[in-house]
C-alpha cells in the first residue's frame, strides 16, 4: 500500500472533498452524541432547526457567518503563500479596538465614517501581522508561534485598554469599551434582526480577493510562492515582497472582520466578543480548499454548526462543545480528503 | 526598586520556579522529541488540555493520582497517534494537522468534561499531589524548600530530562531518532524504518505533553477549567527552538521562563500603578524575544517537516 501522485487533479474530487470531509466529521461526532445518550439523528435535526428553521435563526446564522467569511479569507490568502497566519484572532481584536477607539470621536458623516473606520480596522490588522512576517523574513523566526503568542498579548492589551483609556463610563463597571458613534453602526439587512450589511461587505470582499488572486500578478506570485518558493524565486518572484504583501492583505482582512463586527453587531469592544473567529477562520479556509468562493460556503457551514449547536444543546442536553468537536473533525477530515485529490492509493 | 530585588531572596519564589516550570519541562521535552525525529507537533496546546482533563477526571472518578498521570499520558499518546498517522504515512501538512489536533483535543476535552461532570457554582476539586517530605533533605535550610519539597510529578519531569538527554545522545535508539530528523534516507539505508521511528517519537512526545497538562490539574491546581493551559503549549514550541533541540538546554529554558513567570506574579504585589495585564503579557513577549535571539543560529533538524516517502527524492 503506497501513495502515488495523480497525473491530473479531477475537479469533481476537489468539489466533493469538503462534503465528504463534513460527512466524516458528522459521523464521528455522532458517536460522541450517542455517548451522551442522545439519538444523533434527532440531535442533528435540532441543530438544523436551530440554525435554519426560522427567519430569526437564519439571520442569526448569517450574522455569525459574516466575520467567519472575513477571517476565512484572511487565512486562505495567507495559507496560499504558506504564510501560517494563526493570528487571525489577534488581528480581529486589534481591528475591533481601532474601530471602537477612533469611531468614538471621529466626527465624520455616517457612510464616510464607516469607510474610514473600515480602513482603520484593516490597517490595524495588517500592521499586526506585518510584525511576525518581518521577523520571519529578517530573522527566520517561524511565524506560527509568533502569531499565536501575539493573540494572547493582544487580548490582554484589549483588556488593558477597556479597563483604562477606553473604558465606557456609562457601563457601570461592565468591562466594555466606549461605544462607536451610532452614526457608524451598519444598517440592518433584515429589519428587527441582527443581520447587517456587513454580510454583503464580506461577500464582496470574497469577490475582490478572488479577482486579486486569479487576475493580478500579485495573486499569481502568491500562488507560486506557496507552491514552490525556490522555483518562484528563479522565475523572478521576490519572496520577501510577496510574503509581506500577503501578510498585509491577510491581516487587513482579519482586522476588517473585527471592524465589521463592532460596527454591525456589538457597537464596542469586549474581551469576549470573539468566540474563536480567528481559529474557526482557519477551518473555514481549509474546508474551502483555500478558494475564496468556497470560503463563503464553508463559513455558512461553520456558522450553522455553531448556532445550531446552541439550540441543540438546549433541546437535547448535549454539551454545546460538540460544535467545536465537529468543526475540528471537519478540518482533520478535509486534510485527508484533500490528500486523496492529489494522491491515490496503490497496492 | 528594593522591594523588587528583595523578592529574589525569597525561597518561595525559587520553589515556585520549579513548580511553574514542571508543565513546561514536560511540554518542551515532548515537543523536542517529536521535532528531533522530524515532526512538528502543534497539537501540544490541545494535548495538554486533554491530558489535564483526562488525568483530573480519572482521579475525580475515584482513581489513584499516579493512575491519573498514566491516563493523561495515554490520552496524549492517543492524540499523538492521530497526528502521527496524518503526518507521517500520509505526509499531510504538519502545521494544519497540528492545529487540527489542538482544536480537536481541546474541544473533546471540554465536551467530555461537560458531559461527565456536574456543572455547579465552583468547579469540583480533587485532592492533588502533595509536596513530598524527604526525611533529611526536605529540612535543609534554603535548598530544602526549593528542591526537596516539590510534588512528585516535578521529580518525574527532572528524571525525564536526564533520561531523554542520555537516551538521545548515547543510545542507538536515540541516534536513530536523531538521524530520522536529519536524514531519513540514511535511516532507511541502515535498514531501519524512519516512519516507524517518527510515529514512535510523536506518540512518546505527545504522552509527555499529556503529563505536562495533567500537572496543571493534579498538582498546581486541583480542578479543571476551560483555557487553563493559557498558551503554555505554544510557549513550549518556542522554547524548543530556544533550547536548540537539546534536553539539557530545554530544562534551562523552561526554568528561565518559569522564573520570569513566577517573578512577574510577585512583582505585581510590590509595583503600583502598572496594569496587571502588562505583567501577564510578559511571558508571551519574552518568548517572542527569545525566539528572535536564537533564530539566527538555530540548528534546525534538517528533515523537520519534510515527510518521508520511500522511493521519492
Amino acid at each position: 500500500m503506497r501513495l502515488e501522485r495523480r497525473e491530473t487533479v479531477p475537479l469533481i474530487l476537489v468539489a466533493t472533498a469538503p462534503l465528504i470531509a463534513i460527512c466524516a466529521a458528522l459521523l464521528l461526532a455522532a458517536g460522541l452524541i450517542a455517548a451522551a445518550g442522545v439519538n444523533p439523528l434527532s440531535a442533528y435535526a435540532e441543530m438544523l432547526r436551530g440554525a435554519l428553521g426560522s427567519r430569526l435563526a437564519v439571520t442569526e446564522m448569517l450574522t455569525r457567518a459574516t466575520p467567519l467569511i472575513l477571517t476565512g479569507l484572511a487565512a486562505a490568502v495567507a495559507f496560499r503563500a504558506r504564510l501560517w497566519n494563526i493570528g487571525g484572532e489577534g488581528q480581529f481584536y486589534v481591528g475591533a479596538l481601532a474601530t471602537a477607539w477612533i469611531g468614538h470621536t471621529l466626527g465624520l458623516p455616517g457612510p464616510m465614517g464607516i469607510a474610514v473606520l473600515m480602513v482603520c480596522g484593516m490597517s490595524a490588522g495588517a500592521v499586526l501581522l506585518a510584525g511576525p512576517a518581518f521577523l520571519r523574513l529578517r530573522f527566520g523566526v517561524d511565524e506560527v508561534v509568533t502569531t499565536l503568542l501575539l493573540n494572547f498579548i493582544v487580548i490582554l492589551f484589549v483588556g488593558l485598554m477597556i479597563e483604562g483609556p477606553l473604558r465606557d463610563p456609562l457601563a457601570f463597571g461592565w468591562p466594555q469599551s466606549v461605544p462607536v458613534d451610532t452614526a457608524y453602526r451598519l444598517p440592518d439587512l433584515v429589519a428587527r434582526t441582527r443581520l447587517h450589511i456587513g454580510l454583503l461587505l464580506a461577500i464582496a470582499a470574497a469577490g475582490i480577493v478572488w479577482l486579486v488572486l486569479t487576475r493580478t500578478v500579485f495573486g499569481v506570485e502568491t500562488r507560486a510562492a506557496g507552491l514552490n518558493a525556490r522555483a518562484a524565486a528563479f522565475a523572478g518572484v521576490s519572496l520577501p515582497r510577496t510574503i509581506m504583501g500577503v501578510a498585509l492583505v491577510s491581516g487587513a482582512l482579519a482586522g476588517l472582520a473585527g471592524a465589521v463586527e463592532v460596527m454591525g453587531v456589538t457597537g464596542g469592544v469586549t474581551t469576549t466578543m470573539s468566540p474563536g473567529f480567528g481559529y474557526a477562520g482557519i477551518v473555514v479556509a481549509m474546508l474551502a480548499a483555500l478558494h475564496p468562493a468556497g470560503v463563503v460556503t464553508a463559513a455558512v457551514f461553520v456558522a450553522t454548526v455553531f448556532v445550531g449547536a446552541d439550540a441543540m444543546s438546549r433541546a437535547t442536553g448535549v454539551p454545546s462543545f460538540i460544535a467545536d468537536v465537529i468543526v475540528a473533525l471537519s478540518l482533520l477530515s478535509m486534510l485527508v480528503a484533500l490528500l486523496f485529490t492529489t494522491y491515490r492509493l496503490r497496492r | 526598586m528594593m522591594d523588587a530585588l528583595e523578592l529574589l531572596t525569597n525561597t518561595s519564589l525559587w520553589a515556585a520556579v520549579l513548580r511553574i516550570g514542571t508543565p513546561l519541562i514536560f511540554g518542551v521535552l515532548g515537543a523536542l522529541l517529536c521535532e528531533r525525529a522530524g515532526v512538528l507537533n502543534l497539537g501540544i496546546e490541545g494535548i495538554m488540555t486533554m491530558g489535564a482533563m483526562a488525568g483530573w477526571l480519572t482521579v475525580y472518578m475515584g482513581g489513584d493520582l499516579w493512575l491519573g498521570l498514566a491516563v493523561a499520558a495515554a490520552s496524549g499518546a492517543l492524540m499523538g497517534v492521530v497526528h502521527a498517522g496524518l503526518t507521517v504515512p500520509l505526509g499531510l501538512s504538519q502545521h494544519v494537522s497540528g492545529l487540527g489536533i489542538t482544536l480537536f483535543a481541546s474541544a473533546l476535552a471540554y465536551y467530555l468534561y461537560r458531559l461527565i461532570v456536574e456543572v455547579g457554582e465552583t468547579p469540583p476539586a480533587i485532592v492533588p499531589f502533595q509536596p513530598v517530605d524527604i526525611p533529611w533533605l526536605s529540612d535543609l535550610p534554603i535548598v530544602g524548600p526549593i528542591l526537596f519539597q516539590q510534588t512528585a510529578p516535578t521529580y518525574v519531569a527532572l528524571i525525564a530530562v536526564a533520561v531523554l538527554a542520555y537516551g538521545l545522545a548515547r543510545t542507538p535508539l536515540g541516534l536513530a531518532l536523531r538521524m530520522t530528523g536529519e536524514n531519513p534516507h540514511a535511516v532507511e539505508a541502515q535498514g531501519l524504518n524512519p516512519n516507524a521511528l517518527r510515529i514512535g517519537a510523536v506518540v512518546a512526545g505527545s504522552a509527555l505533553m499529556g503529563m505536562g497538562g495533567a500537572f496543571l490539574t493534579m498538582a498546581a491546581f486541583n480542578s479543571f477549567f476551560p483555557e487553563m493551559v493559557q498558551g503554555r503549549g505554544w510557549i513550549c514550541i518556542a522554547l524548543v527552538v530556544f533550547a536548540s533541540w537539546r534536553p539539557d538546554k530545554a530544562l534551562v529554558g523552561a526554568l528561565l521562563f518559569a522564573f520570569f513567570d513566577a517573578y512577574q506574579l510577585r512583582l505585581q504585589t510590590v509595583v503600583d500603578g502598572v496594569p496587571y495585564q502588562l505583567f501577564l503579557m510578559a511571558p508571551y513577549v519574552l518568548s517572542i524575544v527569545a525566539l528572535i535571539l536564537v533564530a539566527r543560529r538555530a540548528e534546525v533538524p534538517e528533515a523537520l517537516m519534510a515527510p518521508y516517502r520511500r522511493g521519492e527524492r
